[in-house]
């Protein structure tokens, strides 16, 4: 290799123009350019379609727009409507439970699996196992909750025969409100929970041997390594997939909508389906834009609170 | 090496161990249960798709409902469908984000930073927030019902530029230094040095993209209004609602066909996939 260079570097040394300063500045600004045309395909499609719109949503939260007449500004007026109305204030109150519910199975099935993996032994049972749980996100949720549908039926449904079979009643899955609530979570969870578990998973391999072996030497047993070793040391992996995780959560909308349109009655009628109810069934756009950026806000405000949760829970290294 | 200092503890790890092993069976048994349930009703024939118990092992196979969902409804036209959206919208973001994440991590500019910044910005703000505006924007360049109304708009993207950066972050920058002496142009640089290293992260943004698009179901139910140009996961839902309970193993039959493309690319690039999950969190 040295030898390579060698030998090039007489060759390429005589033209370097750029050497002298006016060449460097015009090198500088030409970066410049380079660096501008790179960006700017991607510039164009963001702020054309992720930043405008943004603001536009807000702008729109503050006016009336039934799409047919022209927007009329009408201030706070959509946030006065959206504090007094019962349906959307549910809504939110559906989505938050249903929300921590998938997202505290997630983390702890999730890490429960992960931990019992990491332990085997063999290259061939971690991947087989990994595979398994990595299955269900490779179908859509559409898909997931078309065939969820028919195995929860309450009459037919796969579910309940073999419940049946245990001496179990039949449950009204998603003929009953809390049963729908308790399908929609159990669907998620079970398409959902292969994303922790992978992210754990990765995280328990980077724990470092010796603190394992430091920690066997001093007498702890797996559950104390666990708690006290294995969980602090990957801390900021958790703490980021229950983030990304409760930001997916509260913008649940493909289940509920395909398996039980939001019902029975409104018992699952998540924010989202709010949203796209009054927004592309009843035509409000600027009503349909407040709910959105009020979740917005609900979302940020969570993610603000895990973070100083986790100052205090989250072991940095 | 462990074992070996708490010998006296060996009885009880082989115990713990044989529950571990236990309940990582019982998992995989509810993972894999409806996803093999699908599969075998779906071989089932219609009159017997909704007997219980469901025909575990597919015996007899039926390969009815794999021609009836063809003739039933426009599934190639969906196939047809799902494809285009999401090999132009891979296609394209592999372009747009590798260009710049390139420029973000590698080159310099005026306002990188500040522009970096609201990229990133806008990367905590879910689509739901958005989609009214999208949609008013998707109207108004006469994309409605049609589908340039998804393909456009995902053409570019925060996330993948970011992805994108923090793998060019992480080269070395004298090659590009060392080339420039040899005369290349910034564009050689890219395209001859860099680019060609920054396949693993082309890849792992590529699966994250096909995987999200293919299932997209959100912005296809808004965006689009004629059948003929539902993707997979829309006209299934729609096959769905209009069907009677009978053909239950016809709708099942359509969701294993929507599923095989995942498989497949699952089975060639599992790394990606597993990468793709773990991508977000090196911030």
């Amino acid at each position: 290799m040295a030898t390579q260079i060698q030998k090039l570097k007489p060759a390429i040394a005589p033209p370097r123009p750029s050497a002298r300063r006016p060449g460097a500045l015009r090198g500088a600004r030409r970066e410049g350019i380079f660096g501008f045309l790179m960006i700017s395909p991607a510039v164009v499609f963001v702020a054309i379609f992720t930043f405008i719109p943004i603001i536009a949503s807000l702008v729109l939260s503050f006016v009336s727009w039934d799409v047919i007449t022209p927007p009329k500004f009408v201030g706070l007026a959509n946030y006065a409507q959206l504090a007094q109305d019962q349906s959307v204030l549910r809504s939110f109150g559906v989505t938050l439970v249903l929300a921590v519910a998938i997202v505290v199975l997630q983390l702890v099935l999730g890490l429960g699996l992960a931990v019992l993996v990491n332990q085997r032994k063999h290259a061939w049972s971690k991947a087989f196992f990994r595979t398994t749980f990595y299955l269900p996100l490779l179908a859509s949720t559409a898909a997931v909750s078309i065939f969820m549908g028919y195995m929860f039926d309450a009459k037919f449904g796969v579910i309940n025969y073999y419940l049946n079979l245990l001496g179990v009643p039949s449950v009204p899955w998603l003929t009953s409100p809390v049963g729908a609530m308790v399908t929609i979570v159990a669907v998620t969870v079970w398409q959902q929970v292969g994303f922790t578990f992978v992210m754990f998973v990765a995280a328990l391999m980077s724990v470092p041997r010796e603190v394992l072996e430091a920690a066997a030497i001093d007498g702890a047993g797996p559950m104390r390594t666990l708690f006290r070793v294995k969980i602090p040391l990957i801390s900021p992996s958790i703490l980021f997939a229950s983030v990304v995780a409760m930001i997916n959560a509260m913008q649940l909308f493909d289940q509920p909508y395909i398996m039980t349109k939001g019902g029975p009655g409104t018992a699952t009628t998540t924010a989202t389906i709010t949203m796209y109810q009054s927004g592309f069934e009843n035509l409000q756009f600027g009503y349909a834009s407040a709910i959105a950026i009020v979740l917005l806000l609900i979302i940020l405000a969570i993610t603000g609170l895990q973070f100083i949760a986790a100052r205090k829970l989250v072991f940095y290294q | 090496m462990t074992i070996q200092v708490t010998a006296g503890r060996r009885p009880a790890f082989k115990m713990g161990s044989l529950i571990g092993i236990v309940v990582l069976v019982i998992a995989a048994v509810f993972a894999l249960g409806p996803l093999l349930w699908t599969l075998t009703t779906s071989l089932r024939t219609p009159a017997e798709a909704f007997t219980n118990p469901p025909g575990w092992l597919p015996l007899q196979p039926d390969f009815s409902n794999y021609s009836a969902v063809f003739s039933q409804i426009p599934i190639g036209q969906f196939f047809f469908n799902s494809t285009i959206v999401t090999v132009l919208i891979v296609a394209g973001q592999t372009i747009t984000c590798t260009l710049s994440g390139y420029a973000f991590a590698m080159v310099q500019f005026p306002a990188k930073n500040t522009i970096f910044a609201m990229f990133l910005a806008t990367m905590m703000v879910p689509l739901q927030t958005i989609i009214i505006p999208v949609f008013v924007i998707v109207n108004a360049l006469g994309f409605s019902d049609n589908l340039a109304s998804l393909i456009i708009p995902a053409l570019g993207s925060a996330f993948g530029t970011f992805l994108m950066r923090q793998y060019f972050m992480q080269m070395p920058r004298e090659l590009g230094e060392a080339a420039r002496i040899d005369g290349a142009s910034h564009f050689q640089v890219f395209r001859l040095v860099y680019a060609r290293m920054a396949s693993p992260a082309v890849a792992t943004l590529a699966i994250l993209n096909f995987s999200g698009f293919w299932a997209e179901f959100y912005r296809p139910l808004i965006f689009l209004r004629s059948q003929d140009n539902f993707t997979l996961p829309l006209g299934l839902v729609g096959l769905q609602g209009n069907l009677g309970t009978g053909s239950i193993s016809v709708v099942l039959a359509g969701v294993v066909l929507a599923m095989i493309p995942s498989v497949l690319l699952f089975i060639f690039a599992q790394r990606y996939f597993i990468e793709g999950v773990t991508a977000g969190s090196f911030r």
